[in-house]
């Protein structure tokens, strides 16, 4: 490690976690190379592709756009996190059953990414799921399949808060 | 791609990134750093030092000053989109931001980060410039105020000195006779326009005053089409779009006559958006 | 459905009780990846590993004519570094030719560019270091002196004599050439009332997989044994080339897969960087990690579909198509990619030309070119694209010159579906395809007759949409004619091993891979139904070169048709060996038994009388109980190959709805359907998803996606900023129909579909923007991708 390197603390799904790093290792690689929860991935490393998408203090962001140090303090959450958790639960049966990933790179990213759409409630038009995964690109599914299960997920959420739903 | 390696200082005050800025000549503020780790990860660019500025208190603000709206350097983007005094008193940028990247991206970046970058292509800038805005820029001799028709210098270029930073933006609000329109052209959603219009006037239902046509990616900077506006201020939207004074250059996704063609498209549009009674 | 039971046995109906075949079973292993506990390549971490990273060379051509590395293994973390002429003391280099593509030739490649560096992008260089960082850093440190030489990057002026010939042994730029003559082509066109001739341009482009390629290359020499972990397509085809290459036997090496972020053929190939990277751990005896970054993914994944094609149709009144030609010019690399050659998508072409139609006239040339450019090979589909393109464009071409609907000029001319067995002009041979019924299906399904008359209204509001169709025809379940009778070590068969394990579980382990299509998927229904246990009784091995049976791997879509096939055969065959027991131990005879839900029953009664946990616990561990003699098999392989036709090919039918902004050139894509006949449906979820992502792509190769060059072969557009993938605000839902034809070359029947969209995309897409523009008198759009700047200018609007 070069004379840059400097400690950062953070959580990280709900662990603290202490490590010295160099400032240049962007959240992504640390997450990944540091902690082993290799579930976030790397597709471009210039913010195109949404593969990196985790969530910081609650909000989604780019992974490999953030440096691990200026997440001192910070909340990370990865796709392992919230998988554990169960607040994806239903996201992650619904992609399952209608096929909704193939080769499975961009799910981690696309499901933290309908998360946050989903989270402000409501049932978003097929238009609108689309817009909002409009940054995680998809090669193998083409996209169809994926708003089918994001859209599946509103609906079944409306109802369970006593909504009508569509 | 990995970035070059770089030393890191959170600055925990506005003298402090400014002293930073005064004793590394080779450092670079980061913001958002959408734009600014992209071109680190494929090393466009390898400073030695980063100076953060997410840490620096009292940057995020957006409140009503001196009949202007002033929006603090750090305010994200996403927290503009999300704001009601943005959406009432500066509609153009409300307008302009479900257009910014992506949500990923809009949670990160910072307005005052995006006009700092003066990418020619980006929505922010011309925004500014529509709207006649400043901006605040603050160094080692205290505030001045850059007028946004002064701050666009070139190609990624700003009017800020090697040890300023960009401290907040200031727009005069809107008020009952404000007309805004806003319009890109994009392959895909979120990408950089091909070229965009944003647009802004003062109309009493008749005709269209201080009008002010700034467009993106048509060229260096923002560029006001000062002719086609004072052309679309007497009524004429034919003879706007036929004298549409703006040069942009060929890239990769389309030539100048492309780039010249859209933008005239964009005229129309936008002069029937400003030609709209305010809601 | 017609099964043909070409052997009789009481066991192998496909419409078993218990059976999965048809049914849309979720894929077993989406658990994990869900979770974000996939195993990538780019995941895997060995003990004392380092990582490569490559200086490439920044000119399309050049000599290199001094590597100084002194300051750079200097550099923190640096391991080695290592030159191409010190890696040719450990790796073989590889020319990228085969036998029955007459003629090809190709220059030798090495692992990392020795004397002269032939496209932008090429490694000149390795650099081994603790991180990925390092090595970069140091990369920067590695000076690389250059003399620049002309580069050939234009295909039209490739073969001139004053162009430069990028390998002097070759003594030219041609690569392949190929010529095809067939019926009377000059006197079909003379006697036609119309003739169309047009030129067809294919942009080059990339597969922009998710995940880069990526490689953890690990020899130890204790074992004297090589464990590569690769994203590769065919394990076994790679365990054989880096056993050649490095002079081992092929049982020295061991090929592992198993998460793969996306391929679509971008894997399948052999690259440079990969085999120096496996060199490079035989020469340092520890593992190295390469991941290709994606701006280095950009200048050295294959790239593909590079063609012009100049092409003429000939066309009576009555719709009769005449005769079809085409002259196609493709700009290749400097390299043939080996082991399966830039030969085979020209080919193709020449092939698969004007497939669906009877057409006895049909002229056809071809010729490869090499150029100063990133390498080009085999991508999702091959030929087809290109192909299909040219034969549907010029069909609406010529429908649209006689005044004919274009669904039925097709009706007028499209093998009959009873016309079966069938040949093509170009000599391929066609079992049962089913080109009316798709059509007739597809005009129900999209209710053309309603799109035309809201074409038609809107049309004279100023709104302009249109409506094209593709058909088209697709290779899948390869035999041995694809590659191997050109001396490629490319198998066409494979295999399957099922075994029945203590508590009564079925494990499978399977030759073919999975990419995320859903091989494993339809490997456990194929065995859970033959051998009859629910799915969640099985488990599927794949990726592993030591513990699977020898197989081809995922390509041409074969994973179902081959890879199924003997996979099911293997569980009817432990099915017997298991009723075997079961007759054993129940006095009975195993012809009156079956094998339902893990329980062995009486046929006839369906009477439950011992399940499959206990005949495993006395089969394994209470032997002792079983009559004198018998010995218990509780596992079975069988392999299977297409042997009655060289390849299964598929038949489809798609059709794209979209609207043309005639003042901005930008496309709108309203609706997209495509009915596929793929045979036997194994599983028709993961069909329809097959056929969406790969229209999905399609539209991509017809609106945005091209690797834009210079003329002096720099890539202008590496970066994903810059080329333009298919995102989702910008597409539309797909729409999935189908027609069952089976194979009867083997039980189950099923065909490949993982190719269809992907073939038939780009041709329905450029013939809708030609239906929205014709009412404006613009001139047809052929020069793909079709960007707002074309369009415009296509309208004169700018």
């Amino acid at each position: 490690m070069s004379g840059l390197a400097l400690d950062v603390t953070m959580t990280v799904n709900g662990e603290t976690v202490v490590e010295r790093v160099e400032p240049r290792q962007t959240l992504v690689d640390f997450l990944r190379d540091n902690l082993g929860l290799t579930g976030s991935h790397v597709g471009c490393e210039h913010g195109v592709c949404g593969a990196c998408t985790v969530r910081v203090d609650g909000e989604i962001v780019r992974g490999c756009l953030m440096l691990a140090v200026q997440c001192e303090d910070a909340k990370v959450e990865t796709i392992e996190g919230l998988s554990d958790s169960g607040e994806v639960a239903d996201l992650q049966l619904a992609f399952a059953e209608r096929n909704a990933l193939q080769c499975g790179f961009c799910t981690p990213g696309m499901i933290t990414a309908a998360q946050e759409l989903l989270a402000k409630g409501g049932v978003p038009s097929r238009d609108e799921i689309r817009e909002h995964i409009s940054g995680n690109y998809c090669r193998c599914t083409g996209y169809h399949a994926i708003v089918d299960a994001v859209e599946a997920v509103a609906q079944e959420r409306e109802k369970a808060r006593g909504g009508a739903g569509k | 791609m990995k970035p070059a390696p770089f030393a890191y200082k959170k600055a925990r005050s506005l003298d402090e990134a400014i002293a930073l800025l005064g004793e590394h000549k080779d450092a670079r503020l980061l913001a958002g750093g959408q734009s600014l780790i992209a071109t680190l990860n494929m090393r466009l660019s390898a400073p030695t030092l980063l100076i953060d500025i997410n840490g620096i208190g009292g940057l995020d603000r957006i409140e009503e000053k001196n009949g202007a709206i002033e929006i603090g350097a750090l305010v994200r983007h996403a927290q503009a989109e999300r704001s009601d005094m943005i959406a009432k008193r500066v509609p153009l940028i409300a307008r302009a931001m479900p257009h910014i990247g992506h949500a990923a991206i809009r949670n990160r970046g910072t307005l005052g980060g995006s006009i700092a970058f003066a990418d020619p292509a980006a929505e922010l800038p011309a925004c500014l410039m529509a709207l006649d805005g400043e901006v605040e820029a603050s160094g080692p001799r205290g505030k001045r105020t850059i007028k946004s028709q002064d701050f666009f210098t070139g190609l990624f270029e700003t009017a800020l000195g090697p040890q300023e930073m960009l401290t907040a933006i200031r727009i005069p609000l809107a008020t009952a006779d404000t007309r805004v329109g806003f319009a890109e052209l994009a392959r895909r959603h979120g990408d950089y326009a091909i070229v965009g219009l944003a647009a802004s006037a003062r109309s009493d239902g008749k005709g269209l005053k201080d009008l002010r046509l700034s467009f993106f990616g048509a060229g260096d900077t923002p560029s006001r089409a000062r002719k086609a506006e004072i052309v679309l201020e007497s009524g004429d939207v034919d003879g706007a779009v036929a004298q549409l004074d703006l040069d942009p250059h060929d890239d990769v996704q389309a030539t100048a006559a492309v780039k010249k063609h859209l933008a005239g498209v964009l005229l129309r549009r936008v002069a029937k958006q400003l030609m709209e009674p305010r809601a | 459905m017609k099964i043909v039971d070409d052997a009789p046995s009481a066991l192998t109906a496909l419409d078993r009780p218990n059976s999965y075949i048809g049914r849309s079973v979720p894929r077993p292993n989406l658990a994990r990846l869900t979770q974000g506990r996939g195993q990538y390549v780019s995941d895997v971490t060995l003990p004392r590993m380092a990582h490569v990273a490559f200086v490439r060379s920044p000119h399309a051509h050049a000599r290199i004519v001094s590597i100084t590395a002194d300051a750079a293994k200097k550099s923190p973390g640096v391991v080695a570094v290592v030159t191409g002429a010190e890696l040719a003391k450990v790796m073989t280099p590889w020319v990228g030719v085969l036998t029955h593509l007459k003629g090809l030739k190709s220059a030798p490649q090495a692992p990392i560019a020795v004397e002269f560096a032939c496209w932008q992008g090429e490694a000149v260089c390795a650099v081994v270091a603790r991180t990925r960082a390092e090595a970069e850093d140091a990369c920067e440190l590695v000076e690389v002196s250059y003399q620049e030489l002309p580069a050939v990057t234009d295909a039209e002026t490739a073969l001139d004599p004053q162009t430069p010939v990028i390998h002097a042994a070759l003594g030219d730029n041609l690569c392949f050439e190929r010529k095809l003559d067939v019926g009377a082509v000059d006197k079909a066109f003379a006697e036609s009332d119309a003739v169309v001739e047009t030129t067809f341009v294919t942009g080059r482009h990339t597969g922009v997989t998710n995940e880069p390629r990526a490689i953890v290359a690990d020899w130890n020499p204790g074992e004297q044994r090589l464990t590569v972990y690769q994203g590769t397509q065919a394990p076994h085809m790679m365990q054989d080339l880096f056993a050649k290459h490095l002079g081992l036997a092929s049982d020295q090496v061991r090929i592992l897969t198993k998460d793969v972020g996306g391929s679509f053929g971008i894997k399948v190939h052999t690259y440079a960087d990969e085999m120096a990277t496996v060199a490079l751990s035989k020469l340092l005896k520890r593992p190295v990690k390469f991941v290709a970054d994606r701006i280095e993914s950009f200048v050295t994944d294959i790239h593909a579909r590079d063609h012009r094609v100049k092409a003429k149709i000939g066309v009576m009144k009555d719709g009769t198509i005449t005769a079809f030609e085409i002259d196609d010019l493709t700009g290749i690399g400097p390299y043939s990619v080996y082991p399966r050659t830039s030969g085979i998508e020209a080919n193709q072409v020449v092939n698969l030309t004007g497939g669906p139609y009877n057409c006895p006239n049909y002229r056809a040339q071809a010729r490869v070119v090499f150029q100063n450019k990133n390498v080009m090979c085999q991508y999702r589909a091959v030929g087809h694209p290109i192909a299909v393109a040219v034969t549907e464009g010029l069909v609406e071409l010529a429908a649209a010159k006689i005044g004919m609907d274009p669904l039925e000029i097709r009706r007028r001319n499209m093998i009959a579906d009873d016309a079966y067995p069938a040949q093509s002009a170009s000599g391929l041979k066609f079992e049962k395809l089913s080109h009316h019924e798709a059509m007739a299906h597809l005009d129900s399904m999209m209710d053309y007759a309603g799109l035309r008359a809201d074409q038609k209204k809107l049309r004279d509001t100023g709104v302009y949409r249109g409506i094209g169709f593709a058909s088209f025809i697709e290779v899948t379940n390869p035999s041995a004619a694809f590659y191997g009778v050109g001396g490629a070590r490319i198998t066409s068969q494979d295999g399957a091993t099922v075994k029945l394990d203590a508590q009564g579980a079925i494990t499978i382990h399977s030759g073919v891979t999975e990419q995320g299509q859903g091989a494993e998927a339809v490997l456990a229904q194929c065995v859970a139904s033959s051998f009859g246990v629910s799915m969640d009784k099985v488990r599927v091995v794949t990726g592993d070169t030591d513990n699977v049976p020898y197989g081809g791997g995922t390509w041409a879509s074969r994973a179902a048709g081959i890879g199924g096939e003997a996979a099911w055969q293997a569980g009817k065959a432990l099915r017997g060996n298991v009723l075997a027991v079961a007759g054993a131990m129940l006095q009975a005879k195993p012809e009156d038994l079956d094998i339902r839900n893990s329980v062995v029953v009486d046929k006839v009664s369906g009477t439950e009388r011992l399940t499959l946990a206990e005949l495993a616990r006395v089969a394994y561990f209470r032997p002792d109980t079983l009559p004198p003699g018998f010995q218990a098999e509780l596992m079975a392989t069988r392999h299977y190959v297409p042997r009655a036709w060289p390849f299964a090919f598929t038949n489809g039918i798609q059709a794209s709805y979209l609207e043309v902004d005639t003042d901005t050139g930008f496309v709108k894509l309203i609706d997209h359907w495509c009915i596929e006949d793929c045979g036997t449906i194994i599983n028709p979820q993961l069909v329809n998803e097959q056929i969406r992502g790969g229209v999905v792509q399609g539209i991509g190769a017809a609106l945005f996606e091209q690797c834009l060059y210079d003329e002096r072969g720099q890539m202008l557009n590496g970066n994903m900023a810059d080329y333009l993938v298919p995102m989702a605000v910008e597409m539309p839902d797909i729409q999935c129909g189908h027609v069952v034809s089976p194979t009867a070359d083997s039980e189950l029947g099923a065909k490949g579909a993982g190719e269809a969209g992907t073939a038939g995309a780009p041709a329905c897409i450029m013939n809708a923007i030609n239906d929205a523009l014709r009412p404006l008198g613009a001139q047809p759009l052929t020069d793909m991708p079709f960007t707002p700047g074309k369009i415009l200018r296509a309208l004169g609007r700018v």
